[in-house]
């Protein structure tokens, strides 16, 4: 027998199987690259799988991997669960999207979603944050905060998730703040504790007062509250064990409300493929509290920038907007749109230093 | 008092035992930790090695076990015959990332072209490259000394960039959207290494990796150059009256296991993993030096142990989703397995005596 043929049987004995107890539980399962405890992205996901525990109680079960490196050992733990019956399935990383679409194409009646991909097929959807949201206060907050006018920024890879960021957090910065300059170091990594202290110490030394950073351990906080003076903002969870100083404020994934969304669709027999891109709006994307040690003028400024972004009043990117290299992109009052976004790859005039290639 | 005597001679049958005491002590000792986790011990020993084997989906997980253990078995097969010889290459997690990097790169120069002749270039081109990146601690260490094991986990550091680079740059996939990541091979036919018979897991990784099972097998046992390296190893000053060249048989151990680890990287690219990407390597390059130990440096043990770890890969995610064990607790678990083998190894040389000590 084919292995195609044998798989199509464990899936319809597995359909029946399923089938038989499909009023009573749902089974999701969750595919994470690090471990529940960094403190970060993967902690986040792991939050919201508990509030999905928490919202439905008993019609739904969890199961979790943690650790799963991209390529084919996410393959083969896919596959695992969607064999040991789950109906819905979240792959967390953006390197999964390939052996999603793999394991999804082998299991035809389970429901993928995929974090931050942009492959999808009538079983695949797609999730992802409008970070560059968030960004787009913490500039406005650095811009205002800093005395040396100089902002370190550590970058995890030179990808347009990163970079939309990174130009985010620009704009806003040089809007309050003409004479700010942005210095970037390539960390390399998403999560190094002792890569993002150095780069953190680096920019320190080179005059930085706020760092910005889009990895996800605490040791920039760390480095940041031996330098005195120093201010940072906690990234994907708060890191509230750093405020008031240096953490002033965060952005915090919140994914709980759209996996709570799509597994009740999953049981309701409505779930479709789709591709989500949420924002402060649909709470997606959460601003984490912004601390004392932020002027009171500067945070009233903050939170109405955050309300004007959730109510769609204001986008981050409206124009005019110039790339770096001079060039036009964005007219007086446009906003750019999420194609140019979701692949971009250029900087805003401004910023100093090439997207290493 | 226990006492440990030495041994006049190895023993064999406590060379063939000790694995399987090791086996059992780990059950054992896993299973009091899976207990104290909250875990049912049997249950939990059970879905580690019984499920991947001959549980509900064996049918899918038998031939993970190939696609998970060739890469171990190729690289470690490498490794050993340098270990046994006392030349320490540390660093085959780089020569991996730069056969792997070199293999789909001759892929990607000719893609969208179609040929019989690009899936053998992109062998030799992995090779290749596990092998030049191998060389660099060889030469060094032949020309200027240099310790051979720090320059090649160093150069694992700059591979890693190099892979970085690479997915970002040159060989991204130019319709990616600007995300990184190359192309993925597995939809480039003729640089698919897919497998040679549906279901199976047996790809082309497998059977080099089983072919190099036989060869180093031969070599040791049958080849005048196995027993250069075996004597150098054993007693390095005979090997040298004996004849030995040491700056050959150095070259000639690193370039290997670096010719070995190229493909596994390059078998690995282009089938179960289909691209270069920031994430390619997962450590197979240090895990085959445990393998290589837990294997004795043999070749039919490293075969074993090859599979043994694959297991228990397979086995701890499993338990991981089903029973909910943390990752960590997998981990120890595997850790507790090397342990014991290693541990139980002085069995081999020694003999526990018992009771009061005589005098010698």
């Amino acid at each position: 027998m084919t292995f195609t043929k044998l798989m199509a049987t464990a899936a319809l004995t597995l359909g029946l199987a399923t089938g038989a107890f499909a009023q009573e539980k749902t089974k999701v399962g969750f595919v994470y690259v690090g471990p529940v405890g960094d403190g970060g992205w993967t902690y986040e996901h792991n939050q919201a799988r508990l509030a999905l525990e928490e919202e439905f109680g008993d019609q739904v079960e969890t199961v979790f991997v943690e650790s799963v490196a991209e390529g084919p050992d996410s393959e083969r733990v896919m596959t695992q669960m969607a064999l040991d019956g789950a109906d819905l399935i979240f792959t967390t990383s953006f390197g999964y999207m390939d052996p999603t679409i793999n394991v999804a194409a082998k299991f035809p009646d389970v429901k993928f979603e995929h974090a931050t991909g942009y492959k999808r097929a009538d079983n695949v959807s797609t999730y992802s944050a409008r970070f560059y949201e968030g960004r787009a206060i913490q500039g406005h907050i650095a811009g205002s905060m800093t005395e040396s006018n100089i902002i370190g920024y550590i970058g995890s890879f030179p990808i347009p998730e990163v970079i939309r960021g990174i130009n985010s957090a620009y704009i806003h910065a040089k809007k309050v703040n003409p004479d700010v300059e942005f210095k970037i170091i390539w960390a390399y990594t998403w999560f190094d504790p002792a890569k993002e202290a150095d780069a953190a110490k680096v920019l320190i030394e080179q005059g930085a007062d706020v760092i910005l950073q889009h990895t996800d351990s605490t040791a920039p906080q760390a480095a940041a509250q031996e330098a005195g003076d120093v201010i940072t903002f906690g990234q994907a969870s708060d890191m509230i064990q750093y405020a008031p100083m240096p953490r002033v404020s965060s952005i915090i994934d919140d994914w709980a409300p759209y996996y709570i969304a799509r597994t009740k669709a999953v049981m309701d027999g409505t779930w479709t493929s789709t591709d989500t891109w949420d924002g402060i709006g649909p709470g997606m994307v959460g601003i984490g509290e912004i601390s004392d040690a932020v002027p009171a003028e500067v945070k009233a400024e903050a939170l109405a920038m955050k309300d004007a972004i959730a109510s769609g009043e204001y986008h981050p990117f409206t124009g005019p907007l110039k790339k770096q290299d001079g060039s036009d992109w964005l007219a007086e009052g446009e906003t750019a749109d999420d194609g140019t976004l979701a692949g971009m790859n250029f900087y805003i005039e401004g910023l100093t230093g090439e997207i290493p290639q | 008092m226990i006492r440990l005597d030495k041994r006049p001679q190895p023993s064999r049958a406590m060379a063939l035992a000790t694995p399987l005491l090791a086996v059992l002590a780990t059950m054992v000792f896993g299973g009091l930790l899976f207990a104290v986790l909250g875990e049912d011990p049997v249950q939990s020993i059970l879905t580690i090695f019984w499920q991947p084997l001959f549980g509900e989906f064996a049918f899918y997980y038998r031939p993970q076990l190939l696609v998970k253990g060739a890469p171990l078995v190729l690289i470690a097969m490498g490794l050993a015959l340098g270990f046994r010889a006392g030349i320490w290459n540390i660093g085959a997690e780089g020569q991996y990332i730069m056969g792997a990097i070199f293999g789909a790169a001759a892929a990607l120069a000719f893609y969208p072209l179609e040929a019989w002749w690009i899936f053998p270039l992109m062998v030799i081109c992995g090779g290749l490259g596990g092998l030049l990146w191998a060389m660099i601690p060889g030469l060094l260490k032949v020309k200027f000394g240099t310790n051979e094991i720090l320059v090649s986990l160093m150069l694992v550091y700059v591979a890693e960039q190099f892979l970085s680079s690479m997915s970002l740059g040159l060989l991204k996939n130019p319709e990616g959207f600007g995300f990184p990541g190359s192309r993925n091979l597995q939809q480039y036919a003729s640089a698919h290494n897919a497998e040679i018979i549906t279901g199976s897991g047996m790809h082309w990784g497998v059977v080099a990796a089983m072919i190099a099972v036989i060869f180093a097998y031969v070599l040791l046992t049958r080849h005048r150059l196995g027993f250069a390296i075996r004597v150098t190893g054993e007693a390095p000053r005979a090997a040298k009256f004996g004849g030995v060249n040491p700056a050959r048989l150095i070259l000639f151990c690193l370039g290997t296991s670096g010719l070995l680890a190229g493909l596994a990287g390059m078998f690995e690219v282009a089938g179960p993993a289909g691209q270069i990407t920031l994430d390619f390597n997962v450590g197979y390059g240090f895990t085959a030096i445990i393998v290589a130990f837990l294997g004795r440096l043999h070749p039919v043990g490293i075969l074993l142990a090859g599979g043994l770890m694959a297991l228990t890969y397979i086995g701890g995610d499993i338990a991981q989703s089903q029973l909910g064990l943390p990752a960590a607790a997998i981990q120890v678990f595997q850790g507790m397995l090397l342990f014991f083998l290693l541990a139980l190894d002085v069995l081999t040389n020694y003999r526990l005596r018992f009771g009061a000590a005589e005098v010698a």
